[in-house]
């Protein structure tokens, strides 16, 4: 089984991000970049399957030349081999795109994603993908067992859960708990260092969405801070009853 | 003029509220909002009330089953024979994937998880989306002729228009076949009796201060008497006192209830992220110094312990005389 696990490059959830002041960039200056945390998830999953099924596991990412970062802890971790595909300017349709025209090429059986990258939360790319090839897709997996080319999935939905039934090929995404990721160990962290990278030139297409503007969110928050004696705790309720109405 | 067509998710017969919501955030973007449901809806007077002028069944005998490729490839088929150019979808579970797959089928635009959306002075479409755990709003705009947009559920109200006529209905019959459908829905297993954070009006959650998963009694019976969900953080989901399904945050759920009330709960950023949506933000903590009180409403400094009996007690008080 030919298994392609896509992974992001993020900034770090806990990194300060601002807005230039006429609102038409980012400011990203010294963040720090981290592997998209459900990703982890998403490698670690492709190294089980190949362990049932066989096969080889490439990780590929589409991003700047320092994600290179991010292919050499998939490769500690344990995946064949890792593509980087170098472009920072593609928007989600022109990344989806990328990622779909290098599955094609390898003859990928199973692509696994995270549920959602935290940069843009956007959880379009499964979809995506599965759509550009004219194959199934499941997002959001929390469970995934594979016989022969049959696939049976669960997923967590509004007030319960779905059972899911699909066949190979297929683009799976993942959600925490389906696994526990590995921590790599030591000797196979200093291994990936010089391990090769390979580079695959991006297509350009035609961005589908602009970004218009940024900026930051506006809190418009009453503020209201009591203590905890009984008549403040009355207070409290009566707020909630009557001022916001919510009770 | 332009079409705007908002997909209706139904269960078992029954439109799921954020698609009523869909329905109103349509109306402010055309006059003439078409409703789009897979087999007849149990209620067609119910979408004219929220503002569909029309109402397509789309039926054939693949869907019986769901299943999120045939759905897309249904849909795809009526947006091009009825040159709609907008496409809504309630951003649950389902739309969320759903959305994406009908927008490459279209050559569409996707634009994911909108907060708010309007036309720019051009009668362009703009959509606001919330980036890297909502510390960034970004706005964007389509650059092709169709849109498919998700909408948060709960950030958009459900509205009923003031007089409504019946809706003309119309049955559309798409060309599947089992090419079409390679994934399938087989089974949906209810938690029967629980309340869940993405469906509910108030949720009420507890973090470490809680202290141990057998306190999390006193986050229930204070969900119970508010008629809440409860939630957590993934502090107390990791240490293992309550289910992954209730975490609330940037790898939790995204939730936005009327009231989001936070016990014991610091307000890390990646907890915001989940929640900083909430229409009323209240919280219990005793450092009052706690993040989670920068972005409140309403706040109590105290022990957790000692105010939730007390709260449960005025509460319960407050329901029984209906005051
Ligand atoms: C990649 C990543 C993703 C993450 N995703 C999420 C996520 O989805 N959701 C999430 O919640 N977190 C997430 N986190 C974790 C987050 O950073 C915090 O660690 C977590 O939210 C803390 O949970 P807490 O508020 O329950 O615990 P703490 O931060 O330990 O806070 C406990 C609070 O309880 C108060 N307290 C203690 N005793 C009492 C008492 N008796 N009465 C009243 N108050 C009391 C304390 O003052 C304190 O404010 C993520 C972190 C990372 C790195
Ligand atoms: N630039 C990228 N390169 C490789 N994989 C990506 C990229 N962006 C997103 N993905 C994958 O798609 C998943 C969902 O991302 P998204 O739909 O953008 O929220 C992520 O968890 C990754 O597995």
């Amino acid at each position: 089984m030919t298994i392609l696990v896509c992974i992001s490059y993020v900034p770090d959830t806990a990194a300060k991000i601002g807005v230039t002041p006429e609102g038409t960039g980012l400011v990203l200056d010294g963040v720090k970049y981290i592997l998209n945390p459900y990703d982890e998830f998403a490698i670690e999953e492709a190294l089980q399957q190949r362990e049932k099924h066989g096969g080889k596991v490439i990780a590929l990412t589409v991003g700047p030349e320092s994600a290179k970062e991010i292919l050499r802890t998939a490769l500690a971790m344990g995946v064949d081999s890792a593509t980087i595909i170098p472009s920072t300017s593609l928007d989600s349709f022109g990344v989806a795109y990328n990622i779909a025209a290098y599955a094609r090429s390898i003859g990928a059986d199973l692509i696994l994603l995270g549920r959602q990258s935290i940069d843009h939360d956007s959880f379009q790319m499964a979809s995506t993908v599965g759509a550009m090839l004219g194959i199934p897709s499941i997002s959001v997996v929390s469970k995934l067992e594979i016989e022969g080319a049959t696939v049976r999935a669960e997923r967590d939905i509004e007030g319960g859960k779905e059972i899911l039934t699909s066949s190979l090929p297929i683009v799976i995404s993942v959600q925490k708990g389906i696994n526990t990721p590995r921590y790599p160990k030591l000797p196979d962290i200093m291994k990936a260092k010089s391990k090769p990278i390979d580079t695959v030139e991006p297509q350009s297409v035609q961005p589908r969405v602009a970004m218009v503007r940024y900026a930051t969110p506006q809190l418009k928050r009453r503020g209201i801070i009591l203590g905890d004696s009984d008549a403040d705790i009355a207070e409290f309720v009566r707020l909630l009853h009557e001022e916001a109405k919510v009770i | 003029m332009s079409t705007v067509a908002v997909y209706i998710e139904q269960r078992e017969g029954i439109v799921k509220r954020p698609s009523l919501e869909a329905l109103t955030a349509a109306r402010q973007l055309s006059p003439h909002v078409v409703a789009v449901c897979i087999s007849a809806p149990g209620d067609a007077s119910l979408l004219a009330r929220y503002g569909a002028a029309e109402v397509v069944t789309i039926e054939h005998p693949l869907l019986q089953q769901y299943s999120s490729q045939a759905v897309a490839v249904a849909l795809a088929q009526y947006v091009r024979s009825a040159e709609v150019t907008t496409i809504l979808i309630a951003g649950t579970a389902q739309g969320k994937e759903l959305a994406p797959r009908l927008a490459v089928l279209i050559e569409a635009a996707y634009i994911p998880d909108c907060t708010e959306l309007d036309r720019d002075e051009h009668g362009k479409l703009q959509a606001k989306h919330p980036l890297f755990a909502g510390k960034v709003i970004a706005t964007m705009q389509p650059l092709t002729e169709r849109t498919v947009v998700t909408l948060r559920p709960n950030m958009f109200t459900a509205r009923a228009v003031e007089s409504s006529s019946e809706p003309t209905i119309t049955q559309f019959s798409p060309t599947l076949s089992e090419e079409d459908r390679k994934v399938v829905v087989e089974q949906v297993v209810r938690n029967e009796g629980k309340l869940d954070v993405l469906e509910a009006d108030i949720i009420v959650s507890g973090g470490r201060g809680m202290k141990g998963p057998e306190n999390f009694v006193l986050i229930e019976q204070l969900a119970n008497v508010l008629g809440a969900a409860v939630g957590a953080s993934r502090a107390v989901v990791d240490a293992g006192w309550r289910p992954h399904s209730e975490q609330v945050g940037q790898t939790g759920k995204t939730v936005s209830p009327n009231l989001y009330l936070a016990c014991g709960i610091s307000g890390a950023v990646q907890h915001l992220a989940g929640m900083s949506s909430s229409k009323v933000i209240a919280a219990i903590n005793k450092d009052k110094d706690a993040p989670i009180f920068k972005v409140a409403d309403y706040g109590i400094v105290g022990d957790v312990f000692e105010v939730i009996p007390k709260l449960i007690e005025r509460i319960a008080a407050l329901k029984q005389t209906g005051a």
